[in-house]
């Protein structure tokens, strides 16, 4: 993670003093750029920038189920912002955008913590360790659409889970994700089961960056466990608690294939609903491309605003020469 | 090669494929514009070799099996023709893979068209072939049950089933819970699933979970709460003023205090594995289901020993006394065929033979559904599809699945709404607001 930081001066230090005539050096230097980064760009471009700009015009226009490009042409389809006034008022939406964010606090609130404790305790020397590091990071292995309906089968109102349960005297389990009281509930929780793994190899991965000589030092001044961890390690982990806190809050708000998969249309459409599922839903099922797409742009400008904000005052320190400010 | 002229080459291989590539993102992001099929319409039938894609939503029970016969037998009396026909999930074809197709501009030859909005859509959108002077006989020979697949009086598909609901029930559960004629009037079926609760059972199955069979409920009793005219006045203008379509859901309110479903319905799926509203049927864990004339085939699939269950039996949606609905008015829809606007001629040919006598005879025998061909009709063997054909026949009027007459975007509206009174975060008139107000956006 510290590494970071000088990755950027070396580069641009680079080739300053190479003894190249000037304009040569130029040409170079540009054709190198164009090279390198030109493929990257290109599928930039035709598949995020594109996009974008396409989703935004269509957003402008009343478009028909069974939609023609031809449609967008035609000025009395064009309706202004009126789609972006539709879905600001709808219920429905304000919903899905409440869910995201209260799935982006759960799991910071929530999957942080048991990560870095989990990690700490993975970390101790002890018998089988790689063991448990390989069933804890299972979970992120499987595909997103295996562990949803297997969670979806075990979770059914006479499913695996509520037999054990029953076996176990609970005499009225309840429909876990039927009940659209709880089935966002038990969402995050299949969502922990399925990302905390990710989250786990990360904090390892950041604990073997932090130096053994510093808690052996501690050690040696008579500091216990827990002052290691509390004074030391967790301070030096920060950097990876930052990114993954980074890449757990632009997942939870881009939310789709789990819920989609997991519960069923109509608790989704009751409890569930996140910004992505409800552009699908209204954008291709109900058959109204134009207000799937300013949903669509809704949810991407929310997800860059939360992001500018996070990479602008969180990951600072941590990005800086790469990233929040590119040329010195 | 010195290091000048190297760059040089650098930067201008690097600017071709710049160039090159950029072409292609063009070409791509406005590649739907053509709308062109990619299949050559052939106008003589040489040695030519024609493919038509045949996309259906057979994937279960006896019918793929009849299809691939029948295009088996197709492409043995048209040696020139290859016939591509593949099954996909109801709802995924109809939701997801045509729409994407024709919006692309790819479509397969012959496809499932799904008559009322969806159909009024494709043919606004030049999609579809008109098929009145292709194949007139054909469409003569299904009668009636044509209307729903022709928009402005041409037609644009052919419907090779059509059928109506009812409930399919437990003929067992029904005689251990003393119950000796199936439900005529809605008292009685009230009175029905009191004595299956107190017998023990689950009385009613819904797949609430998948919304729609949810909203047949809601259909049921605006169907009978309703007058035809009224009812396609709806259709036509999305008038849904007349306070029968708020009287519907009040009715099902009524209903739903009774506690009539299984536990936990709202994630109930509808036909997918042993825990579907079907498959609680097919082994016993409910006694009923209201569901459309396909459900003998879906059950069968979800038995345990994949065959149509013995104690399975079917009666017609009951009366409500003293409203103002016609009685003998019935909930239903089909499945037809059309072909896409860029398909080779030999695609209607192909249609034809599917809508043949021997072949809807075949399909009735097979147990697949209710034929549209009025001499295919004695085909059918199974006692229940005997049952609903002649509820269909003895029906004054046939209304379509609301969601499907109304078009996906009302359709979708009303069913949200009917799922928010199935879980009581809603009231009988937000459904019909929530209609209007997805109508208005038309």
């Amino acid at each position: 993670m510290t590494t970071t930081s000088q990755v950027g001066p070396a580069v641009t230090a680079g080739p300053t003093p190479a003894p190249r005539p000037r304009r040569t050096g130029h040409v170079r230097k540009r054709a190198e750029i164009v090279l390198f980064a030109g493929p990257a760009l290109i599928v930039f471009i035709g598949f995020v920038v594109v996009p974008v700009i396409l989703a935004t015009i269509y957003s402008f226009f009343n478009l028909p189920a069974g939609f023609q490009w031809t449609h967008l042409g035609d000025p009395d389809r064009f309706i202004g912002i009126d789609n972006y006034i539709r879905a600001l008022s709808s219920p429905e939406f304000l919903r899905a955008i409440g869910n995201n964010f209260g799935i982006v606090f759960l799991s910071l609130a929530i999957q942080g913590p048991l990560a870095v404790a989990i990690a700490l305790l993975l970390n101790r020397r002890m018998r089988g360790q790689s063991i448990f590091r390989l069933l804890i990071f299972v979970p992120y292995v499987l595909a997103e659409v295996i562990a949803g309906l297997s969670w979806k089968l075990l979770l059914q109102p006479n499913g695996g889970v509520n037999e054990v349960l029953r076996s176990l005297g609970w005499e009225n389990p309840p429909a876990w994700l039927a009940d659209p009281s709880i089935a966002f509930w038990t969402l995050f929780a299949i969502l922990t089961w399925k990302y905390l793994g990710f989250a786990i190899l990360l904090m390892l991965a950041g604990l073997q960056g932090v130096p053994d000589e510093l808690s052996e030092a501690a050690q040696l001044d008579g500091a216990s466990w827990w002052q290691i961890q509390r004074h030391i390690t967790i301070p030096l982990l920060g950097p990876t608690i930052r990114i993954w806190a980074f890449l757990s809050m632009i997942g939870a708000l881009q939310l789709f294939d789990m819920v989609w998969v997991t519960v069923a249309p109509s608790v989704r459409g009751l409890s569930t609903e996140t910004m992505a599922t409800y552009m699908v839903q209204q954008g291709q099922f109900a058959g109204q491309p134009g207000y799937g797409s300013a949903i669509a742009v809704i949810l991407f400008v929310i997800s860059l605003v939360v992001a500018l904000i996070y990479q602008r005052f969180a990951l600072r320190r941590d990005l800086a020469g790469s990233i929040t400010d590119g040329g010195h | 090669m010195n290091r000048r002229s190297t760059s040089r080459l650098l930067l201008v291989g690097a600017t071709a494929t710049v160039a090159a590539l950029a072409f292609t993102g063009c070409a791509t992001s406005s590649g739907g514009g053509g709308g062109g099929s990619t299949t050559e319409p052939t106008s003589q039938p040489t040695d030519e070799k024609v493919t038509i894609t045949w996309w259906h939503n057979a994937t279960s029970g006896p019918l793929p099996a009849v299809w691939e016969e029948v295009a088996e037998e197709f492409m043995a009396d048209h040696p020139n023709v290859i016939v591509e026909q593949i099954g996909y999930q109801n709802e995924e074809l109809q939701r997801t893979l045509i729409p994407n197709a024709l919006a692309a501009g790819d479509p397969p030859d012959l496809f499932q068209v799904w008559p009322g909005g969806e159909i009024r859509d494709q043919v606004a959108n030049g999609y579809l072939m008109e098929l009145d002077s292709l194949i007139p006989e054909t469409i003569a020979s299904v009668g009636g049950s044509i209307a729903p697949w022709q928009v402005g009086g041409k037609t644009y598909g052919v419907p090779f089933t059509f059928g109506i609901e009812g409930f399919w029930y437990n003929t067992e559960m029904f005689e251990q819970a003393g119950i000796s004629t199936p439900p005529s009037t809605l008292p009685e079926l009230i009175d029905a699933v009191g004595k299956l609760r107190a017998a023990g059972f689950t009385p009613i199955a819904v797949g609430a979970g998948d919304k729609w069979p949810a909203a047949h409920w809601w259909y049921q009793f605006a169907l009978h709460n309703c007058s035809i005219p009224t009812l396609q006045d709806a259709a036509a203008n999305f008038n849904f003023d007349d306070p029968c379509w708020v009287k519907a859901g009040e009715d099902l309110q009524e209903f739903l205090a009774i506690n009539p479903f299984q536990d936990g319905y709202l994630g109930t799926p509808a036909q997918q594995g042993a825990g579907s509203s079907a498959g609680l049927i097919a082994n016993g864990g409910a006694a009923m289901e209201l569901m459309g004339h396909w459900n003998a085939g879906v059950i069968g699939g979800l038995a345990p020993n994949e065959e149509v269950p013995p104690f399975l039996g079917w009666f017609p949606f009951p009366s409500i006394p003293g409203s103002p609905g016609d009685p003998t008015a019935a909930l239903g829809g089909g499945d037809g065929f059309g072909c896409s606007a860029g398909a080779p001629p030999e695609c209607a040919d192909l249609l034809a033979y599917i809508m043949s006598p021997e072949v809807q005879a075949k399909f009735a025998a097979s147990g697949s559904g209710i034929p549209t061909v009025p001499s295919a009709v004695s085909s059918l063997e199974d006692e229940n599809l005997k049952m609903v054909a002649e509820g269909l026949a003895g029906s004054s009027y046939v209304q379509l699945w609301l969601d499907t007459e109304f078009g996906t975007t009302v359709g979708n509206a009303m069913n949200d709404g009917i799922i928010n009174l199935f879980s009581g975060t809603g009231t009988p008139a937000d459904v019909v607001q929530k209609m209007k107000d997805a109508a208005a956006t038309l």
